[in-house]
């Protein structure tokens, strides 16, 4: 790999992967402020208010992050991947310009009612403007799936003369079916960041002993919405992708799976380490013919191996796209299992007395970003080497001009940005979560702030 | 379709200057408009609610761009690649500086932000006046359809230009003076008192400046690059356009001295508007000259997207633009108005 295409790798890589630790959280909390917003409506309780206020002041501090790490992401199609967006533009043009046309007017335009303008707007006109902050996130959401999916799935698209593509079917791109899949596996995913952030305040406070009664409210919502999504996460939303994958890039999936030999009744490895210099699997520990099984639904069932491909179509970095995938699966057994628990007691009206469970919940908190960032490397590390899957390789899509040199000068000042940007971020959610949910002070420019104690 | 795409493309350009521009120009007189964490937290409040939705404008001029022009985008995005970063940064330490500024009742900590917010605004507004330069002066592409601008070279309008050469600069000084008064007119709306009094002294102080660079900038292109007067010879009602940039200038300074603030702000984007439209109508069809080889500038029919794409983009555009419109409506009637700083938001 020549340095400038790893350098243009490298520089995508590290500002979606920091990005997306945003709006993940933007796109969870979303639906779970409705709620509060809903019951607060209904049931006139000052709590449910405070608490959809709080998750407000979260929520904007996390958006404000996603906006200014999401332009760059934007750019970096013609900054960094120029000759990629001369080949495609004429077809993710699309989806990306309805992203703004559609989503981003709609988000920013009613976040900012929503954050300044409770005093302006009845209580439910104030309802509806957290209704639209949550459409436009999530319709963001689909806009930029539906352009990853046309990279994993091409469709809909002509070539013309001068060798790029052109849109030939606008409905099939909108609707392409890795992108259904693709969406609901990874709103789901978002979700689950949201449910767990919201269940581990509140396990926190609940520990802490101060604001009980946010406390409980905030664990409870987060556990019976963890417990939903977590559970969507495997099925159906994971299954489906999963084959989705099997189908149309059998390829990524032996190397996600290790799979080196191919063979009926093929085993699914658990734990393990890809050995690709040898083809096998180190220390392995394997369910027999588990993956024909999942894959196919027969036991018996042919899986294609690495070696039914030849080696130029191979994933480039096989051990990476391996433990990407086996961290999000793992991680997303896990998350069924605490939820699974913590609702049993919940049920049973003995969660918030029972601290273990608590603990868990609180210390929790990182998982799911972990998940979620190991699950976008799957797919995009499974892509490889392609950029559009079958047609384009990543090789040829940099921007040729751009030097090693310059790109390394940017990738260096994005880290020391995005360091900058990190510490601020995590020292202003520290104290809003400090500060608690009963905090009301008003703020100078509008924006959320917390009271001086 | 293509031409309606420039056209569109233009529009957007247009309305995010502006837009942005007003609380860009509102960023760049913040130190000096007002004293005191009072007033500073007055300036912060009249663009709080607006300047998130202004920057969508750009964002969604992008997306747009790269949508209807894919050559256009690939080769002056990787083109303009170091400056571009620079702006990208500048609008995150911005947008850093404005939210997070009211976290902390600390003088050490609002004393930062406040620089940081003055500091990108002012940058900015140099790095889009530059960025505008090189388009009109032009930017050395190759028989590819592609070119690497270093930030400067030896400041000369030669056929290897850098980013930064004596007409860029002058280009980002226009546009720095441009978007101050703009920013004060706006803030002068905005606000009473002491904080209204210094912005509108600041619009009338900036006045002869603007003037005076707007005369020379106009002489300056038409030396640097003389065939920006062919689509203005060919179609003479195009001469309008410095007719309307002039009244609009005159209108600004007579409504400026006479207090009235809306009339001013009026003119004053009415200006921006005409300045950028009389750029765009010297260039149609070009969208990005050559200063190397004529042959290989970018035009809208080099560059633009496929046909079937750019018509089916037409109906969600059209759509996608009414519905932001009346975002923009309402939200701007929200919160019309003078600012007070009794409590709303939490």
């Amino acid at each position: 790999m020549n340095s400038a295409l790893l350098v243009h790798r490298l520089h995508f890589a590290f500002t979606v992967t920091f990005h997306y630790l945003f709006p993940q959280l933007t796109m969870g909390l979303a639906p779970l402020i409705v709620v509060l917003k809903t019951m607060a409506l209904r049931y006139k309780n000052e709590t449910y208010n405070q608490s959809a206020r709080f998750w407000a002041r979260i929520f904007g501090i996390n958006f404000v992050l996603g906006v200014v790490t999401g332009i760059p992401m934007e750019f970096q199609f013609g900054t960094n991947w120029s000759h990629f967006s001369r080949y495609a533009g004429g077809v993710i043009g699309q989806t990306l310009a309805m992203e703004g046309m559609f989503a981003f007017f709609l988000e920013s335009a009613f976040l900012g009612l929503f954050l300044f303008g409770e005093k302006r707007l009845s209580p439910r006109a104030h309802w509806w403007s957290a209704v639209a902050v949550f459409v436009g996130a999530w319709l963001s959401g689909y806009f930029i799936i539906a352009t990853d999916a046309w990279m994993q799935n091409p469709v809909g698209y002509e070539r013309v003369a001068d060798g790029s593509v052109q849109l030939a079917s606008f409905w099939q791109l909108v609707l392409n079916p890795w992108a259904w899949w693709q969406y609901a596996h990874n709103m789901s995913g978002a979700a689950i960041t949201g449910a767990f952030a919201m269940a581990s305040i509140g396990a926190f406070y609940l520990l802490w002993g101060k604001y009980q009664e946010h406390g409980r409210l905030f664990v409870k919502l987060g556990v019976i919405a963890g417990c939903i999504f977590s559970l969507l996460q495997l099925f159906p939303t994971g299954d489906a992708q999963g084959r989705m994958v099997a189908h149309h890039q059998p390829v990524t999936l032996a190397a996600m799976e290790a799979l080196f030999k191919s063979g009926p009744g093929a085993p699914l490895v658990i734990i393990g380490q890809p050995n690709v210099e040898e083809r096998k699997i180190d220390n392995p520990i394997l369910v027999p013919k588990m993956l024909s099984f999942l894959t196919y639904r027969r036991w018996e069932a042919e899986v294609l191996g690495l070696d039914a491909f030849p080696q130029n179509v191979w994933p480039d970095n096989i051990p990476l796209l391996y433990f990407s995938y086996h961290i999000m699966v793992g991680l997303g057994t896990v998350f069924i299992a605490i939820m699974l628990i913590a609702l049993f007691l919940l049920w049973r009206g003995k969660l918030f007395g029972a601290r273990w469970m608590l603990w868990i919940l609180m210390l929790s908190l990182p998982f799911p970003y972990i998940a979620n960032t190991a699950g976008w490397m799957t797919a995009e590390i499974g892509r490889q080497p392609w950029l559009v899957y079958g047609l384009f390789r990543t090789a040829d899509g940099y921007s040729k001009l751009v030097s090693a040199g310059n790109g390394l000068f940017t990738l260096l000042g994005f880290m020391g940005m995005y360091t900058v940007l990190g510490i601020l971020f995590l020292f202003l959610v520290r104290r809003e979560i400090e500060h608690g949910p009963q905090s009301e002070t008003l703020t100078p420019s509008g924006v959320p702030q917390p009271a001086a104690h | 379709m293509a031409t309606i795409w420039f056209i569109i493309v233009a529009v957007m350009i247009t309305a995010y200057v502006v837009l942005d521009g007003f609380d860009l120009g509102a960023g760049i007189i913040y130190l000096f408009v007002s004293k005191g964490s009072t007033e500073r937290r007055m300036i912060l409040r009249a663009i709080g609610p607006v300047w998130d939705g202004n920057e969508v404008w750009l964002l969604a001029a992008g997306g747009t761009l790269y949508f209807a022009f894919p050559q256009l985008y690939a080769a002056g995005f990787s083109g303009f690649y170091l400056p571009l970063m620079i702006v990208l940064w500048l609008l995150m330490l911005r947008a850093v500086g404005i939210e997070f500024r009211t976290h902390m009742e600390n003088p050490v900590w609002q004393g930062f932000f406040d620089f940081i917010f003055w500091i990108s605004s002012a940058l900015l507004a140099i790095f889009f006046g530059a960025a505008l330069g090189n388009v009109i002066r032009g930017v050395p592409l190759g028989a590819d359809g592609y070119f690497f601008e270093p930030l400067w070279t030896d400041f000369k309008v030669g056929p290897q230009p850098g980013i930064l050469d004596w007409y860029t600069v002058m280009a980002g000084i226009v546009a720095l003076v441009t978007l101050t008064a703009h920013g004060a007119l706006y803030v002068a709306i905005k606000t009473e008192g002491e904080v209204n009094r210094r912005a509108r002294r600041i619009a009338i102080i900036c006045w002869p400046v603007q003037l005076l660079l707007t005369c020379l900038s106009l002489a300056a292109t038409y030396l640097v690059r003389p065939y920006v007067a062919q689509n203005y010879i060919a179609h003479p009602i195009g001469f309008l356009i410095p007719v309307l940039v002039f009244a609009c200038l005159t209108i600004m300074i007579w409504a400026a001295s006479k207090g009235q603030e809306k009339t001013a702000f009026i003119a004053s984007s009415l200006y921006i508007a005409g300045m950028l439209v009389g750029a765009v109508f010297a260039l149609y069809p070009r969208v990005l000259p050559a200063s190397t080889d004529p042959a290989y500038s970018l035009t809208i029919y080099n560059s633009a997207a496929g046909r079937h794409g750019l018509s089916v983009g037409f109906a969600w555009w059209t759509l996608g633009a009414v519905l932001a419109l009346g975002y923009f409506v309402f939200i701007y009637r929200m919160f019309r108005g003078k600012v007070s700083l009794e409590g709303e938001g939490y």
